[in-house]
Parts: C-alpha cells; sequence; structure tokens
C-alpha cells in the first residue's frame, strides 16, 4: 500500500484487519515521515524503539483475531500527558530530565489497546498559549502556508505540534489537551478535526495539570470517524481522578449515521464579533446552510454573557494554575537552579522557578496569585466564579428551550504568522474567544474543517454539545463534515 | 486599579519567582493590560449567583481511608534533582 500514513484510523484499522498492512509497516513509514520533517518541530521526544515493540505486538494481537479498533495505529501523544520512563515536560524547562515513574490513564488506555506511540509532541509550555511559541523546545510550525507565501504560520497551541503532526500525515491521531481552546483552535488552524469531550469524560490522572477545573484531554485526527473511534479509545471512568465521570462511553462510531433531520442547532448571536474577518462569517453561513440542507433546524440563540468569558477565565485559569504549580519548587524533579554560596531553600525556590519557567507561564502563575491574595479573592476569583455560574446558565438555558447543539466558528482568524503577537498577552488571549465558553460550561466541543479562506489557508466551525452527549455531537459534526466535503492538504515544503 | 512595582515584586515573591528590579516595571504593565480586561467582570450584578464549585453536578466520590499505595522510596527519588540516603536534599534550612 501508497501512502500509509495519509490513512484515517478508520481505513488503517480496516485495512489490518483484512491483512492489507501491518503495524510494522504503518508505524515504520510514520517513524521514516517523522524524521523527514524535524522542519515542521512537531515531534520533541521519537519514541522508535517503543514504537516498533509496540507495534509488533500489535501485529501479533491482530493476527489473534482479539483486537480492539486502536490496535497496530500509530499516534502521537502531546507532551503533557506523562509517559512511563519517556520525557514528559510539558515544553517546560522546569521539567528537564523527568521520566515518569507512571503512565497516564489516557495514554495508558490507548497503550493498552494496542495503539504505538511514536513520540512525545510539541506544545505551549504547561499548555498556557495559542501560537505553540512558549514552548522550551522552540516552535511548532504550520505545515499550512498561505498560497504563494514561504512564511511559517503558527499551528496553533497549545496542542500545536499535535495539530501540525496531524496536518503533515506523520501520526494518524494524536491525543491533545483544552482548556480553553488548546484542541479545537489548532484543529481549525490546521484543517483537521479536534473533540474536546465533556469534563470528566477522561481521566486528568498523568496529565500535567494547568488549571483542573477547565483540563480535559481529547483526541485530534483527520476526520470526525476517527475523532469517535480514538475518542471512545481515550474516554471512560478512573477511579484516580475523583472528577473522572461514572458513567458508561457508548459506541460513537455506531451512532455516526449523518441523519440529523429535526435536530435543533442553535446559532449565538453573541458570538458575531464586530471586526471579525469576511471569510469567517462567510463560513458560518455555509456552515448553517449545510446544516439546514441535511434536515437540521436553524435557530437563533442568545448566550448573553459571551462577552465576559475570556476574563473570568483569565482570572480563573491562572488562579487553578498558581496553585497547581506551586509544586515546581526544584526539590522532587525536573530541574534545580545552581545555587551561590550561602543561598537558602527560599533562593533555591525563586531562582529555580525563575530559570525554570518561561515568561509567559511566570506571567500567570503571578496573576493567578496575585486574585488569590488577601484583599482581592472576592472581587476577583470569587467574583469570576459567580459569572463561570452565569456563562454555565447561558447554554443550559439554550438546551432547555430545545436546541440540540450550537454551531459557531472555531477561531477568530485562519493561523497566523509566527511572532506576531508576542508584544500583548491580551490580543494572544482573544484567539480563543469563541472556545473558552465551552471549557468554562464544562461541555463537548468539537472542531471541523469546513473550508479555505482567501489565501488557502483552512478555517474550521466549532459545534458544541450537551454534556456527555458526544455521541450526538459527533454524529451532527459527521453530517456537518459530510456536507463540506474538505480534502485539502497542505503542499510539502519540509 | 493600578499595579505599582512594590506591588508587582510582592506578588513575585508570594510566587516565589524571583524578579530583578530592573525587571519589574515592565512586568508591572504586565499586570495592568491584563488586569484592565479583567476589570469588565465588574460590570455584571452577582450578588445573587452562587460561585461555581463544580462545573458538572456530581457529589466527590470518597474511599475507604487506607493506604492504596506506597513503599516506592526509589521511584520516588528518581527524578530528584538532588536525593541522598534516601532522602529529598535541599540547601540548610535551619540555622
Amino acid at each position: 500500500m501508497s501512502d500509509l500514513t495519509k490513512l484515517t484510523i478508520a481505513k488503517a484499522r480496516d485495512a489490518l484487519r483484512r491483512g492489507e498492512t501491518t503495524s510494522v509497516e504503518l508505524t515504520g513509514a510514520c517513524l521514516a515521515a517523522i524524521d523527514g520533517a524535524d522542519a515542521l518541530g512537531a515531534f520533541v521526544h521519537k519514541t522508535p524503539e517503543i514504537a516498533m515493540d509496540r507495534a509488533r505486538a500489535a501485529d501479533a494481537r491482530i493476527k489473534a483475531g482479539d483486537a480492539p479498533p486502536m490496535c497496530g495505529i500509530p499516534v502521537g501523544i502531546k507532551d503533557l500527558f506523562c509517559t512511563q520512563g519517556v520525557a514528559s515536560q510539558a515544553a517546560s524547562r522546569i521539567l528537564e530530565g523527568f521520566r515518569p515513574a507512571y503512565e497516564s490513564t489516557v495514554s495508558g488506555q490507548l497503550r493498552d489497546a494496542g495503539a504505538v506511540m511514536l513520540g512525545k509532541l510539541n506544545m505551549d509550555e504547561f499548555a498556557m498559549g495559542s501560537s505553540n511559541e512558549t514552548s522550551v523546545y522552540g516552535h511548532a510550525i504550520n505545515p499550512w502556508r498561505a498560497t504563494g507565501s514561504s512564511r511559517s504560520l503558527t499551528p496553533g497551541g497549545s496542542s500545536g505540534g499535535s495539530a501540525a503532526a496531524l496536518a503533515a500525515d506523520l501520526c494518524l491521531g494524536a491525543t491533545g489537551t483544552d482548556t480553553g481552546g488548546s484542541i479545537r483552535q489548532p484543529a481549525a488552524f490546521t484543517g483537521t478535526v479536534g473533540l474536546k469531550p465533556t469534563y470528566g469524560r477522561c481521566s486528568r490522572w498523568g496529565i500535567v495539570a494547568f488549571a483542573s477545573s477547565l483540563d480535559q484531554a481529547g483526541p485530534m485526527t483527520k476526520t470526525v470517524r476517527d475523532a469517535a473511534i480514538m475518542g471512545a479509545a481515550m474516554m471512560g471512568h478512573d477511579p484516580k481522578d475523583s472528577t473522572s465521570a461514572d458513567l458508561p462511553v457508548p459506541d460513537f462510531e455506531a451512532m455516526l449515521t449523518g441523519d440529523i433531520r429535526g435536530r435543533v442547532i442553535g446559532i449565538p448571536r453573541e458570538y458575531r464579533m464586530d471586526g471579525m474577518p469576511d471569510a469567517i462569517e462567510t463560513l458560518w453561513a455555509e456552515g448553517r446552510a449545510m446544516l439546514a440542507d441535511a434536515g437540521a433546524i436553524i435557530r437563533d440563540i442568545s448566550l448573553p454573557h459571551t462577552k465576559y468569558a475570556l476574563p473570568a477565565y483569565y482570572v480563573i485559569a491562572p488562579a487553578e494554575a498558581s496553585s497547581n504549580l506551586a509544586r515546581y519548587d526544584g526539590v522532587r524533579y525536573g530541574y534545580r537552579a545552581k545555587l551561590a554560596p550561602g543561598d537558602g531553600v527560599t533562593e533555591m525556590y525563586e531562582k529555580t522557578r525563575a530559570e525554570g519557567f518561561g515568561p509567559e507561564v511566570r506571567r500567570r502563575i503571578m496573576i493567578g496569585t496575585y486574585v488569590l491574595s488577601a484583599g482581592y479573592y472576592d472581587a476577583y476569583y470569587n467574583r469570576a466564579r459567580k459569572v463561570r455560574t452565569l456563562i454555565k446558565r447561558d447554554f443550559e438555558h439554550a438546551f432547555a428551550s430545545g436546541v440540540d447543539a450550537i454551531l459557531t466558528p472555531a477561531t477568530p482568524s485562519a493561523a497566523f504568522e509566527l511572532g506576531k503577537t508576542h508584544s500583548d498577552p491580551v490580543e494572544m488571549y482573544l484567539n480563543d474567544v469563541f472556545t473558552v465558553t465551552v471549557n468554562l460550561a464544562g461541555l463537548p466541543g468539537l472542531a471541523v474543517p469546513t473550508g479555505l479562506d482567501g489565501a488557502g489557508l483552512p478555517l474550521g466551525l466549532q459545534l458544541i454539545g450537551k454534556p456527555w452527549e458526544e455521541g450526538e455531537l459527533l454524529n451532527i459534526g459527521y453530517a456537518l463534515e459530510q456536507a463540506a466535503g474538505f480534502v485539502a492538504k497542505p503542499a510539502k515544503w519540509w | 486599579m493600578s499595579i505599582d512595582r512594590a506591588t508587582a515584586a510582592k506578588v513575585a515573591k508570594l510566587a516565589r519567582i524571583r524578579v530583578e528590579d530592573a525587571d519589574l516595571p515592565a512586568l508591572a504593565d504586565d499586570f495592568n493590560a491584563i488586569l484592565g480586561f479583567i476589570e469588565q467582570l465588574q460590570e455584571l450584578d452577582v450578588s445573587d449567583v452562587e460561585p461555581m464549585v463544580s462545573v458538572t453536578p456530581m457529589r466527590l466520590p470518597r474511599r475507604d481511608d487506607v493506604v492504596s499505595d506506597g513503599n516506592q522510596q526509589e521511584a520516588v527519588l528518581r527524578n530528584a534533582p538532588d536525593a541522598r540516603e534516601g532522602f529529598f536534599a535541599v540547601p540548610k534550612v535551619v540555622e
């Protein structure tokens, strides 16, 4: 078979089961593609020996006739996931040299299902960023370029390496995590599919924590069907995460009928932003038309507290980060600063954290420290938590009125040039304007590529579903994907 | 509300992140930009709203208060920058 790395998970699974290829062949093809794509900065720790070992084991399992869907499928794992014996440093200097003694639940479930880990994927440091520019490993670069241009674009963030690897066909699926849009925005920037499940669907155990009440892992794939297959393998109850939902995980793939007749799709008027590019406006209108053609009922709705989502997020997420990241003290793992004679334990903490964290992480830790400090806790942190209640209530009202899912743009623009938005942290935060509400409300969200802008860059739409209704959400996404027929791929320059 | 140099220094101290004096004004500017953005939250009347505790309506599970894991000294210390004789080693804490 030619072009093995271009296969979807579904096609590879079927080919493996029919004996038309082997996991060793698939994995070998991906490893070769990865070695030829260092210019993309997507894979930051390659694990070829582990990959080939697992591929051989998967082939034996497939031969024995008892292989789950992900068996033998080569995937990349975001560096935020702890992987046993393999560097896992959240793209931060402060976790330099850290080799976890354990495997995260999600990557462990994939491993146990027979998936083949190719290596660890680049990301923004501690998942804080929207452009993959805060990584200690350097930028991940988008395989897509504007027509006629050789300028480097961001693959988005924080799961930028995952998105770049998928778009460049270096792997068949990748894990991502999403705290404010970190799966959906990179998916939209690279013409790929990203699912952020309902909060509690995927165990957070063994995933380096950023903002625990918002963090959620999910699959990043080439198609909606693949997101259904890989997502099901990642989800499920885990007693080691106290917020993990004790609910059965349905067979999402079996729910992909494409039949969405009578489904009510809400269009929130507050997502029509001033200064939104025409291409995004057009994309959104086309998406509405596609779903209506497929038999859905399009209904205008209001989510009145939308504009307060980003400011609430930039209180809550840094507050939780300042607490979670207190553990990096130079004592138990990772980096410790070189100390001067006479330095005590406080100097050790302060120098280690100054040298080990990058500027954006330091900034967010300190903002979080400030909003939690005596005298400001009520004015900022408690107020933000109340606003979060209002944002969730907006969605509850919409769903209670009969809406089945909500359609919005995934991002306010196409992928932008690397190095463009460093000067103003708030401007970078606006990337998450359409995605962050979903994390605050704990809902599932799906980014689906549906078109190209005038410069030939991919654009995506976001579907937002009811809690625990990923199957329904994926089916509506599947209908949108079928209607959009997005097949464009980046021209290989790397 | 405007953050001055002294407040920036205090926050850095609370966060246990060393910031050189020369870098404090830029840090204070960053804080002010971000806090200016957050300030919009003050527009809303939230007097009758409960602060969110859990985004999904679930009761946190409990387990029996027993040792579930342990005796892994070697694994626990393996990643330490400095470990000696079965302990994490740090600079002298007590004079």
